[in-house]
Protein backbone atom coordinates (compact mmCIF):
# COMPACT_ATOMS: atom_id res chain seq x y z
CA UNK A 1 0.00 0.00 0.00
CA UNK A 2 1.62 3.46 -1.48
CA UNK A 3 1.22 6.09 0.91
CA UNK A 4 -0.55 9.12 -0.08
CA UNK A 5 2.86 11.10 0.51
CA UNK A 6 4.67 8.45 -1.66
CA UNK A 7 2.89 8.75 -4.22
CA UNK A 8 2.63 12.80 -4.25
CA UNK A 9 6.45 12.38 -4.54
CA UNK A 10 6.37 9.31 -7.03
CA UNK A 11 3.86 11.57 -9.18
CA UNK A 12 5.44 15.11 -8.68
CA UNK A 13 9.00 13.05 -10.14
CA UNK A 14 7.49 11.40 -13.28
CA UNK A 15 5.51 14.86 -14.21
CA UNK A 16 9.27 16.81 -13.98
CA UNK A 17 10.44 13.67 -16.35
CA UNK A 18 7.45 14.16 -18.39
CA UNK A 19 8.21 17.66 -18.81
CA UNK A 20 11.67 17.29 -18.73
CA UNK A 21 10.64 15.58 -22.38
CA UNK A 22 8.09 18.16 -23.38
CA UNK A 23 4.88 15.42 -23.07
CA UNK A 24 3.19 17.66 -20.67
CA UNK A 25 1.53 20.91 -20.75
CA UNK A 26 2.47 22.71 -18.06
CA UNK A 27 -0.05 23.25 -15.15
CA UNK A 28 0.53 19.45 -14.26
CA UNK A 29 0.45 19.64 -10.51
CA UNK A 30 -0.63 16.45 -8.37
CA UNK A 31 -1.95 14.50 -11.15
CA UNK A 32 -3.42 11.05 -9.60
CA UNK A 33 -1.34 8.22 -10.41
CA UNK A 34 -2.76 6.55 -13.09
CA UNK A 35 -4.80 9.24 -14.29
CA UNK A 36 -4.61 9.71 -18.65
CA UNK A 37 -3.75 13.51 -19.03
CA UNK A 38 -2.90 12.96 -22.13
CA UNK A 39 -6.49 11.96 -23.13
CA UNK A 40 -8.39 14.86 -20.86
CA UNK A 41 -5.60 17.25 -23.25
CA UNK A 42 -7.30 16.39 -26.95
CA UNK A 43 -8.49 18.71 -28.73
CA UNK A 44 -9.90 16.56 -31.12
CA UNK A 45 -11.32 13.06 -31.45
CA UNK A 46 -8.90 11.77 -33.80
CA UNK A 47 -6.58 12.54 -31.58
CA UNK A 48 -8.23 11.40 -28.69
CA UNK A 49 -8.42 8.11 -30.12
CA UNK A 50 -4.28 8.35 -30.49
CA UNK A 51 -4.07 8.99 -27.15
CA UNK A 52 -6.58 6.47 -25.59
CA UNK A 53 -5.18 3.27 -28.33
CA UNK A 54 -8.61 3.00 -30.17
CA UNK A 55 -9.21 2.61 -33.33
CA UNK A 56 -11.25 4.60 -35.58
CA UNK A 57 -14.94 4.60 -33.92
CA UNK A 58 -17.94 3.64 -35.99
CA UNK A 59 -21.53 4.91 -35.29
CA UNK A 60 -23.61 2.10 -34.14
CA UNK A 61 -27.25 1.89 -33.17
CA UNK A 62 -26.40 -0.33 -29.95
CA UNK A 63 -25.07 2.25 -28.45
CA UNK A 64 -27.16 5.25 -26.91
CA UNK A 65 -26.52 8.78 -25.38
CA UNK A 66 -29.06 10.68 -24.14
CA UNK A 67 -29.54 14.34 -23.18
CA UNK A 68 -31.95 17.16 -23.93
CA UNK A 69 -32.33 18.89 -27.43
CA UNK A 70 -31.52 22.19 -25.76
CA UNK A 71 -29.77 23.17 -22.92
CA UNK A 72 -30.70 26.54 -21.34
CA UNK A 73 -27.63 26.45 -18.88
CA UNK A 74 -24.59 25.07 -20.69
CA UNK A 75 -22.95 24.52 -17.06
CA UNK A 76 -25.34 22.01 -16.33
CA UNK A 77 -26.62 19.28 -18.98
CA UNK A 78 -27.52 15.61 -17.88
CA UNK A 79 -26.11 13.50 -20.71
CA UNK A 80 -25.71 9.57 -20.33
CA UNK A 81 -24.23 6.79 -22.18
CA UNK A 82 -25.19 3.35 -22.52
CA UNK A 83 -24.94 0.26 -24.53
CA UNK A 84 -26.53 -3.57 -24.28
CA UNK A 85 -23.72 -5.03 -25.83
CA UNK A 86 -21.87 -7.72 -23.90
CA UNK A 87 -18.01 -7.06 -23.67
CA UNK A 88 -17.57 -3.43 -23.36
CA UNK A 89 -14.68 -2.27 -21.42
CA UNK A 90 -14.85 1.64 -21.11
CA UNK A 91 -17.49 4.18 -22.10
CA UNK A 92 -16.37 7.68 -23.14
CA UNK A 93 -18.31 10.70 -22.94
CA UNK A 94 -17.58 13.41 -25.23
CA UNK A 95 -18.60 16.75 -26.12
CA UNK A 96 -17.03 17.87 -29.35
CA UNK A 97 -16.62 21.45 -29.79
CA UNK A 98 -15.32 21.89 -25.83
CA UNK A 99 -12.05 23.13 -25.31
CA UNK A 100 -11.11 19.45 -24.50
CA UNK A 101 -13.16 16.74 -25.80
CA UNK A 102 -13.12 13.94 -23.20
CA UNK A 103 -15.46 14.94 -20.86
CA UNK A 104 -15.85 11.36 -18.72
CA UNK A 105 -13.74 7.55 -18.54
CA UNK A 106 -16.23 4.66 -17.00
CA UNK A 107 -13.78 1.54 -16.66
CA UNK A 108 -16.96 -1.30 -17.02
CA UNK A 109 -16.50 -4.17 -14.91
CA UNK A 110 -18.70 -7.75 -15.32
CA UNK A 111 -20.27 -5.97 -12.40
CA UNK A 112 -21.87 -2.74 -13.52
CA UNK A 113 -24.23 -1.92 -16.33
CA UNK A 114 -22.64 0.05 -19.12
CA UNK A 115 -24.98 2.17 -18.80
CA UNK A 116 -23.95 5.84 -16.90
CA UNK A 117 -25.31 8.87 -16.51
CA UNK A 118 -23.69 12.55 -15.41
CA UNK A 119 -24.21 16.22 -15.59
CA UNK A 120 -21.55 18.18 -18.33
CA UNK A 121 -20.60 21.71 -18.80
CA UNK A 122 -21.01 22.50 -22.41
CA UNK A 123 -19.29 25.95 -23.73
CA UNK A 124 -21.81 25.95 -26.87
CA UNK A 125 -23.60 24.51 -28.94
CA UNK A 126 -22.40 20.92 -29.77
CA UNK A 127 -22.43 17.36 -30.81
CA UNK A 128 -22.39 15.12 -27.59
CA UNK A 129 -20.90 11.68 -28.27
CA UNK A 130 -21.34 8.37 -26.52
CA UNK A 131 -18.15 6.07 -27.07
CA UNK A 132 -18.14 2.24 -26.06
CA UNK A 133 -14.95 0.41 -26.48
CA UNK A 134 -14.95 -3.04 -26.63
CA UNK A 135 -12.60 -5.92 -25.29
CA UNK A 136 -12.10 -7.06 -28.67
CA UNK A 137 -10.95 -3.02 -29.94
CA UNK A 138 -13.40 -1.90 -31.95
CA UNK A 139 -14.80 1.23 -30.94
CA UNK A 140 -18.46 2.43 -31.51
CA UNK A 141 -20.09 5.56 -31.06
CA UNK A 142 -23.86 7.41 -31.07
CA UNK A 143 -24.18 10.94 -30.87
CA UNK A 144 -26.43 13.69 -30.34
CA UNK A 145 -26.54 17.52 -31.00
CA UNK A 146 -26.90 19.66 -27.78
CA UNK A 147 -28.24 23.25 -28.14
CA UNK A 148 -26.56 25.27 -26.15
CA UNK A 149 -28.41 28.81 -25.28
CA UNK A 150 -26.15 29.91 -22.17
CA UNK A 151 -22.69 28.54 -22.21
CA UNK A 152 -20.71 27.12 -19.20
CA UNK A 153 -17.08 27.61 -20.29
CA UNK A 154 -15.32 31.08 -19.88
CA UNK A 155 -17.17 33.94 -18.41
CA UNK B 1 -12.40 18.19 4.33
CA UNK B 2 -15.27 18.55 1.24
CA UNK B 3 -18.38 18.16 2.22
CA UNK B 4 -19.82 14.48 2.47
CA UNK B 5 -21.46 13.28 -0.93
CA UNK B 6 -25.13 12.13 -1.33
CA UNK B 7 -25.36 8.27 -2.22
CA UNK B 8 -28.63 7.01 -2.45
CA UNK B 9 -28.83 3.31 -3.63
CA UNK B 10 -31.85 1.21 -4.45
CA UNK B 11 -32.61 -2.27 -5.23
CA UNK B 12 -34.72 -3.37 -8.08
CA UNK B 13 -34.53 -6.64 -9.98
CA UNK B 14 -31.62 -8.37 -9.87
CA UNK B 15 -29.63 -4.86 -9.56
CA UNK B 16 -28.95 -1.84 -7.54
CA UNK B 17 -29.03 1.90 -8.92
CA UNK B 18 -27.08 4.08 -7.53
CA UNK B 19 -27.33 7.82 -7.40
CA UNK B 20 -24.24 9.92 -6.16
CA UNK B 21 -24.15 13.47 -5.75
CA UNK B 22 -20.73 14.85 -5.04
CA UNK B 23 -19.89 18.26 -3.24
CA UNK B 24 -16.84 19.83 -5.69
CA UNK B 25 -16.02 23.23 -7.44
CA UNK B 26 -15.49 21.68 -10.48
CA UNK B 27 -13.05 24.38 -11.27
CA UNK B 28 -12.12 24.03 -15.02
CA UNK B 29 -8.55 26.61 -15.32
CA UNK B 30 -10.14 28.24 -18.15
CA UNK B 31 -11.83 30.91 -16.60
CA UNK B 32 -10.22 34.13 -14.99
CA UNK B 33 -11.34 36.27 -12.08
CA UNK B 34 -12.01 40.23 -11.94
CA UNK B 35 -8.80 40.74 -12.65
CA UNK B 36 -7.59 38.96 -15.33
CA UNK B 37 -5.79 36.19 -14.19
CA UNK B 38 -6.80 32.90 -14.88
CA UNK B 39 -8.25 30.74 -11.74
CA UNK B 40 -6.39 27.48 -11.39
CA UNK B 41 -8.36 24.01 -12.19
CA UNK B 42 -10.05 22.10 -9.30
CA UNK B 43 -11.99 19.10 -10.27
CA UNK B 44 -12.47 15.33 -9.72
CA UNK B 45 -9.77 13.10 -11.39
CA UNK B 46 -11.16 9.84 -10.18
CA UNK B 47 -13.96 8.16 -9.32
CA UNK B 48 -14.45 4.67 -7.66
CA UNK B 49 -17.35 2.71 -6.40
CA UNK B 50 -17.22 -0.57 -4.27
CA UNK B 51 -19.89 -3.06 -3.56
CA UNK B 52 -19.28 -4.33 -0.71
CA UNK B 53 -15.47 -3.27 -0.46
CA UNK B 54 -14.72 -5.10 -4.11
CA UNK B 55 -14.46 -2.43 -6.66
CA UNK B 56 -16.96 -2.56 -9.33
CA UNK B 57 -16.14 1.09 -11.38
CA UNK B 58 -13.59 2.97 -11.65
CA UNK B 59 -13.77 6.25 -13.74
CA UNK B 60 -11.51 9.40 -14.80
CA UNK B 61 -13.06 12.48 -15.21
CA UNK B 62 -11.97 16.19 -16.70
CA UNK B 63 -12.93 19.61 -15.86
CA UNK B 64 -15.75 19.40 -18.13
CA UNK B 65 -18.08 17.25 -15.29
CA UNK B 66 -20.52 20.11 -14.25
CA UNK B 67 -20.04 21.83 -10.70
CA UNK B 68 -21.43 19.91 -8.04
CA UNK B 69 -21.13 16.24 -9.98
CA UNK B 70 -23.75 13.94 -10.39
CA UNK B 71 -23.76 10.54 -11.22
CA UNK B 72 -25.92 7.41 -11.56
CA UNK B 73 -24.90 3.62 -11.89
CA UNK B 74 -26.42 0.40 -11.65
CA UNK B 75 -24.47 -2.17 -9.61
CA UNK B 76 -25.75 -6.17 -10.90
CA UNK B 77 -26.54 -8.78 -8.53
CA UNK B 78 -26.99 -6.06 -5.64
CA UNK B 79 -29.13 -6.34 -2.73
CA UNK B 80 -30.78 -4.26 -0.33
CA UNK B 81 -28.67 -4.27 2.65
CA UNK B 82 -25.44 -4.92 0.31
CA UNK B 83 -23.05 -1.30 1.52
CA UNK B 84 -21.81 0.62 -1.55
CA UNK B 85 -19.14 3.10 -1.08
CA UNK B 86 -18.10 5.89 -3.63
CA UNK B 87 -14.63 7.89 -3.52
CA UNK B 88 -12.85 10.14 -5.61
CA UNK B 89 -9.46 12.14 -5.69
CA UNK B 90 -9.06 15.75 -7.26
CA UNK B 91 -6.36 17.04 -9.07
CA UNK B 92 -4.86 18.69 -5.29
CA UNK B 93 -4.83 14.89 -3.99
CA UNK B 94 -8.17 15.68 -2.21
CA UNK B 95 -9.79 12.80 -1.60
CA UNK B 96 -13.26 11.63 0.08
CA UNK B 97 -15.27 8.33 0.70
CA UNK B 98 -18.82 7.73 1.58
CA UNK B 99 -21.10 5.10 1.91
CA UNK B 100 -24.56 3.85 2.21
CA UNK B 101 -26.18 0.74 2.21
CA UNK B 102 -28.49 -0.55 -0.69
CA UNK B 103 -32.07 0.04 0.22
Amino acid sequence: MQTRRDMLSHSAKLAAMLAAVGMLPTLASAQAAGYNAAAFDAKTIPDLMKALGGGAPVESKDVTVTGPDIAENGAVVPIGAATALPGVKRMLLLVEKNPSVLTAIFDVTDAVDSNFATRVKMGQSSDVYAVAMMNDGKVLFAKKEIKVTLGGCGG
Amino acid sequence: MADPMRIRAQAAGDKATVRVLMAHEMETGQRKDAAGKIIPGWYIQEVSAQLNGKTVMTAQWGPAVAKNPFLQFAIKGAKAGDKVSVSWVDNKGEKRTDEATVS
